[in-house]
């Protein structure tokens, strides 16, 4: 995967996704609802960006933006090629095995039928899924069901994924070892990651920069650099220091619309 | 700084495994025992009951031409069995039903993706066709006699206007449950337009359109026999239908009960071996099957 990838980006691209004041609103029964205001962020090759705010902030219609599903309002999206997308549920076809989930993103990027067998195992070992090709998708646990879709998203060998919230429904342990595995395909990959989370922690534990969103509309409040070494752990005192100053921030966001 | 690096994820890998271990059941497939007990047994008490109020309510009733007995129904099933006429009234009935069963898959297809898929044709067909659906369908018996005469292309229309508007309609509705997430999943990966339609939006409505098939069957086997009491025609050779008819002019009530089993058998002889199977089997290949 590295070396393909390599080749691929060869013309040399500043950016792995690009917004340009981006504002996004919704028509509701009250009137427009502005839901995104202003988003300018840049993605850089290779780089693992965070995108932190409370739950309804905007941080999915972002995404969706970027991944093409969506049109904004006003403002530009430029990406460097079709980005994968990961859902915040895990989104399987559940039709179709687990291999064979992965077999179709592979089909569908006009991967020839003999390479795709082959291709999928390799993945699938890449989630640490040795035997899960033949699995039914209700047959999976939720963790194994996120590493399938992480393997399917990784097979259309995007050169920017975009999660959305991918882990917030397991359990603290399994969240954990996904964070190392991200870590870990992101090092071997050298794929750029947009990840949307509202877990403070985790945005520290994985990226090179946190972006913070505020409320209604959705604005870019604040930005940290991380450079805390990787492999990081979650409890590491580092992240939990800057975790603590993140935290403080976005209380005050939310407070100021208690104000009002 | 390397060597802790290697332990941390060799310690991953042991975890998830672990954990993989802790969240996947095993499920094993029923014994036959279990079958038996769950499945064949409780039918065959059903079975077993009818049969005891027959015997018991024949010297009741006293009256052969009403209600034959067990045994007479046994032996008018004997004769036909021995004469080489069972099996091709059975044959004529089933043979002509599946044939336009299949012609209704053939138009019911397109015409149910359609419905679904484009705006125009669903206002403008869509409650026609949710409404045929509740139109007994035997009611197209006789226009279809007099367009089409006594033969067999009458019953087959009458079968086509039985099931199509089932099988449309099933497929409709599973296209509208889909859910749009998968639609979405689709499009990231590259499934959009022709590509969508045949890996994202027909698997993912498959149980809908099952369903519909199912239905469509039913509605199918019903006109047929409504068509073949109706039809009697030398030339037509004698279905289940016919043998119903026949029964009741020659005031045979054993051969009108002979052809009533025959006709209940074989509606849920075709469910059973092919219709509950495939759906069964759509289900549980999702996990939408709760086992109880
Ligand atoms: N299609 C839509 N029509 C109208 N309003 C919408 C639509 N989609 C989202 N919204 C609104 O936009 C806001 C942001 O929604 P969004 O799903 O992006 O939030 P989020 O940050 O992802 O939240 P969460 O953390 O809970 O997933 C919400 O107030 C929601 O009601
Ligand atoms: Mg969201």
């Amino acid at each position: 995967m590295a070396t393909t990838l390599a080749k691929e980006t060869t013309e040399s691209v500043e950016h792995a996704a690009r917004l340009e004041h981006v504002s996004k609103s919704f028509a509701t029964p009250g009137g427009q609802q502005l839901v995104l205001d202003d988003i300018t962020i840049d993605v850089a090759p290779g780089e693992f960006v965070t995108l932190l705010g409370a739950s309804g902030c905007g941080k999915s219609t972002l995404l969706n933006l970027v991944a093409g599903l969506d049109r904004p309002t006003t403002g530009s999206i430029t990406t460097d090629g079709r980005p994968a997308l990961m859902f915040q549920e895990h989104a399987l076809f559940p039709w179709l095995t687990a291999g064979k989930n992965i077999e179709l993103a592979l089909k569908l990027r006009g991967v020839p039928k003999d390479e795709r067998r082959g291709r999928t195992e390799e993945l699938l070992e890449l989630v640490r899924l040795p035997g899960a090709y033949g699995k039914r998708v209700h047959e999976l646990s939720g963790g194994m069901r996120q590493r399938v879709a992480m393997a399917r998203a990784l097979a259309q060998e995007s050169r920017i994924l975009l999660m959305d919230e991918p882990f917030a429904a397991l359990d603290a342990i399994t969240r954990d070892v996904l964070h190392d595995e991200l870590t870990r395909i992101w090092g071997e990959t050298g794929l750029s990651v947009l990840f949307v989370t509202h877990n403070v922690r985790e945005a520290v534990r994985l990226a090179q920069r946190v972006i913070l969103l505020s409320s209604r509309p959705g604005r870019i409040a604040r930005e940290w650099t991380v450079d805390i070494p990787q492999p990081r752990r979650i409890e590491d005192a580092p992240v939990a220091e800057l975790s603590l100053e993140i935290t403080d921030v976005l209380r005050g966001e939310i407070r100021r619309h208690g104000q009002h | 700084m390397a060597s802790t690096e290697t332990t941390t994820v060799k310690d991953g890998g042991s975890v998830e495994a672990g954990l993989d271990a802790l969240e996947t059941t095993v499920t094993g497939r029923p014994t036959f025992r279990q079958t038996f007990v769950n499945k064949i047994f409780p039918p065959i008490v059903a079975l077993a009951v009818v049969m005891v109020v027959w015997l018991i309510l024949t010297p009741i009733v006293d009256d052969p031409s009403k209600l034959p007995s067990p045994g007479a129904v046994g032996t008018e099933f004997k004769n036909a069995w021995l004469a080489g006429d069972l099996l091709g009234y059975i044959w004529t009935s089933v043979s002509r039903g599946l044939l336009g069963f299949f012609f209704a898959l053939l138009i019911g297809t397109p015409l149910g993706l359609l419905v679904a898929r484009v705006k125009f044709v669903r206002a403008a067909i869509g409650p026609i066709l949710s409404g045929l659906q509740s139109l007994p369908s035997v009611a197209w018996v006789p226009p279809a006699v007099i367009w089409l005469g006594l033969n067999n292309s009458m019953m087959y229309a009458v079968i086509l206007l039985g099931a199509v508007p089932s099988i449309a309609n099933g497929l409709v509705s599973g296209v509208d449950q889909v859910p749009p997430l998968f639609l979405r999943a689709g499009r990231t990966m590259g499934a959009t337009g022709v590509k969508g339609i045949w890996h994202v939006t027909l698997p993912a409505a498959l149980p809908g359109y099952v369903a519909g098939l199912k239905q469509g069957w039913a509605f199918s086997w019903r006109s047929l026999m409504a068509a073949e009491i109706i039809a009697q025609f030398p030339d037509l050779g004698v279905g289940l239908g016919q043998l119903l008819e026949n029964g009741r002019t020659n005031s045979d009530m054993a051969m009108v009960f002979e052809a009533i089993v025959l006709i209940l058998f074989v509606g849920i002889a075709i469910d059973l071996l092919i219709f509950s199977p495939l759906e069964r089997w759509v289900l549980r290949s999702r996990g939408l099957l709760v086992k109880s």
